[in-house]
């Protein structure tokens, strides 16, 4: 018995898909430049209207009022909510986002495991004298088990990234007892599963394997820390992306393939460049536990060494005086807002001769990219923004370093102190500026990392110890 | 398309994935991961077809859910993105 039929699709259905998949790379090679990104961003529009549309064409539609509703009500509340997200906000969207992605890779999954002949998947077999069984084909057994699992692991890792994000969970790791021991046998329950999946197409398989997906996604991004977000929101971003694709081999879909493959690899690199710009091995933050424990026990005991305090009037003194200013942003300048406030003081110093640069450290806020987009928001040219490699020489002629809401990127002790757990991480060279405005709410709270940053006791340091925003906008006002 | 042409494109479109996203600036790779959202709600494809199809109305409504999963990632995801890449600016725009 021959169980194999081969799929006729038209050559221009095909061709359609693949021109879909180039619009999406040219989509991607646009955010080489600003320039270019906006025309980028247009061609990514056309590569989906284009997917779209041939998938619509070329399938008979029973329910085609019920689809644009579907449409209508999902494209609206994605509508409203980008137009009204607040920029600030954006590492919880994009987790949010990512969550739809997983859900939707498992609801298709699904829909594909309950009618695989709607998908050319599947071959009805009509053994003598017994009703006829609809048998999936071994190979999108496994490429469906697949989608699903890691469209599963996407959906509760997001909502979890989400929840941490958003505030609605402590970003504090939580540390079951023998994680890694129920973990690693959960991820070997769910391959042994769809392993099994080709033997037996029986629900109870395919729904054990989504179910555990989804409990290994949970229990993955719970032990991890609210620092380690960067890491954890572009490992989310690439597993989307891998669903996407294990999608598009069991549909056959060269637009979907494409795709999933250059998502995938962009999660994949934006991950590594997160865990190369914090010095720790991708194992490492998956394994979670970072910046829940008390990590060095210095910090207690730092509290009473002396250290010079500033106020606003002096900030903005020894600013108008400098030559050279350069601002170091973190995500305390995104928790506070303070990036209008700080364009403003800018401005002033602009208007008093004074050279602007801002330096951004790759893990500075809590996704890739996000200080600059919050920059970019307060109207800061974005050739005035510089990233640590490009700027980190030039420090030492620096007269003034304005650290806000950054703190353990530009903490010396990572080139100097080897017990440091931070030691090795590339940070900023803010010390070696002739003046270091230190802006923090106050001197008691440690960096992510929990680490106590030797800066604020130097002698070219001066606290200035108050909210970020309240702090710039004072010093706005002294500036006059 | 057999299994190896598939394997074949997905390959190569990982290779383009590496050196495209090597390419992009980190100033941009915020819109990078909503774009890259975005693009990835090509899964309603697959929606698509399973709500379109008659016969299993359980697959139909699953794949009516995701359709309209994907269209908010795929319109909120494109729309955030262009709202963000408006905003960045060179310094010889503004006044």
């Amino acid at each position: 018995m021959h169980t194999d039929t081969i799929v006729v699709v038209p050559a221009w259905v095909m061709l359609a898909y693949l021109i879909a998949g180039v619009c999406f790379i040219l989509a991607l090679r646009g955010l080489s430049s600003p320039e270019s990104s906006r025309r980028g961003n247009r061609l990514g529009m056309i590569g989906m209207a284009i997917a779209v549309a041939t998938t619509l064409a070329t399938h008979e539609i029973a329910s085609l009022p019920e689809i644009a509703g579907a449409m209508l009500i999902g494209g609206g509340i994605g509508l409203v909510t980008a137009r009204r997200i607040q920029m600030t906000a954006m590492p919880q969207l994009v987790a949010a986002f990512h969550s739809l992605v997983g859900m939707a890779a498992v609801l298709v999954g699904a829909a594909a495991y309950l009618n695989p002949e709607a998908f050319g998947i599947a071959v009805r077999i009509t053994p003598i004298a017994s009703p006829s069984i609809i048998s999936i084909f071994p190979q999108s057994r496994i490429e469906m088990g697949l989608g699903v699992a890691i469209g599963a692991i996407t959906f509760s890792g997001s909502v979890i990234a989400f929840l941490k994000l958003n505030g609605n969970m402590s970003g504090k790791p939580i540390l079951l007892p023998l994680r890694h021991v129920i973990n690693l046998g959960t991820l070997a329950a769910i391959l042994g599963l769809i392993a099994y999946f080709t033997q037996d197409q029986a629900p109870w398989v395919f729904f054990t394997v989504m179910g555990l997906s989804f409990a290994i996604g949970f229990l993955l991004i719970i032990p991890i820390g609210g620092a380690d977000m960067p890491v954890v929101i572009s490992m989310l971003n690439s597993y989307s992306g891998w669903a996407a694709a294990a999608m598009g081999f069991t549909l056959h879909n060269s637009a979907m393939i494409i795709t999933g493959a250059l998502v995938g690899s962009s999660g994949a690199i934006l991950s590594y460049i997160m865990c190369r710009a914090m010095n720790r091995s991708f194992i490492s933050v998956i394994a979670g536990g970072f910046g829940g424990d008390a990590v060095a026990g210095g910090a207690a005991t730092a509290i009473d060494r002396p250290y010079k305090r500033g106020s606003a009037e002096d900030a903005a003194f020894l600013m108008k005086q400098a030559d050279q200013v350069i601002i170091v942003p973190g995500y305390g300048m995104a928790v506070s807002q303070a990036q209008h406030a700080l364009k403003e003081m800018a401005d002033k110093l602009k208007a008093e001769g004074v050279r602007i640069k801002y330096a951004i450290h790759p893990v500075a806020g809590r996704m890739p990219g996000h200080m600059n987009v919050l920059l970019a928001e307060a109207n800061v040219p974005y050739d005035e923004v510089f990233e640590l490699e490009d700027i980190n020489n030039e420090f030492a002629q620096t007269d003034v370093a304005f650290v806000i809401g950054a703190n353990d990127v530009t903490n010396p002790a990572a080139k100097t102190d080897k017990s440091s757990p931070i030691y090795g991480m590339p940070v900023l060279d803010v010390e070696k500026a002739r003046t270091v405005l230190f802006v923090k709410r106050s001197m008691g709270g440690v960096g992510y990392a929990g680490v106590d940053n030797e800066l604020f006791y130097r002698d070219n340091t001066m606290m200035l110890l108050a909210d970020a925003k309240k702090m710039v906008e004072e010093i706005v006002k002294s500036l006059g | 398309m057999d299994f190896i042409s598939i394997l074949s494109i997905f390959v190569l479109a990982c290779f383009v994935g590496y050196f495209v996203v090597w390419s992009v600036t980190p100033a941009l790779h915020t819109p990078l991961m909503s774009v890259t959202n975005a693009i990835s709600s090509v899964i309603v494809v697959g929606a698509l077809i399973a709500a379109a199809t008659g016969g299993s109305p359980s697959s139909k409504w699953l794949g009516l859910v995701a359709v309209a999963l994907a269209s908010v990632n795929i319109f909120g995801g494109f729309a955030v993105t262009q709202r963000m890449l408006a905003m960045y600016r060179k310094k010889d725009r503004q006044g």
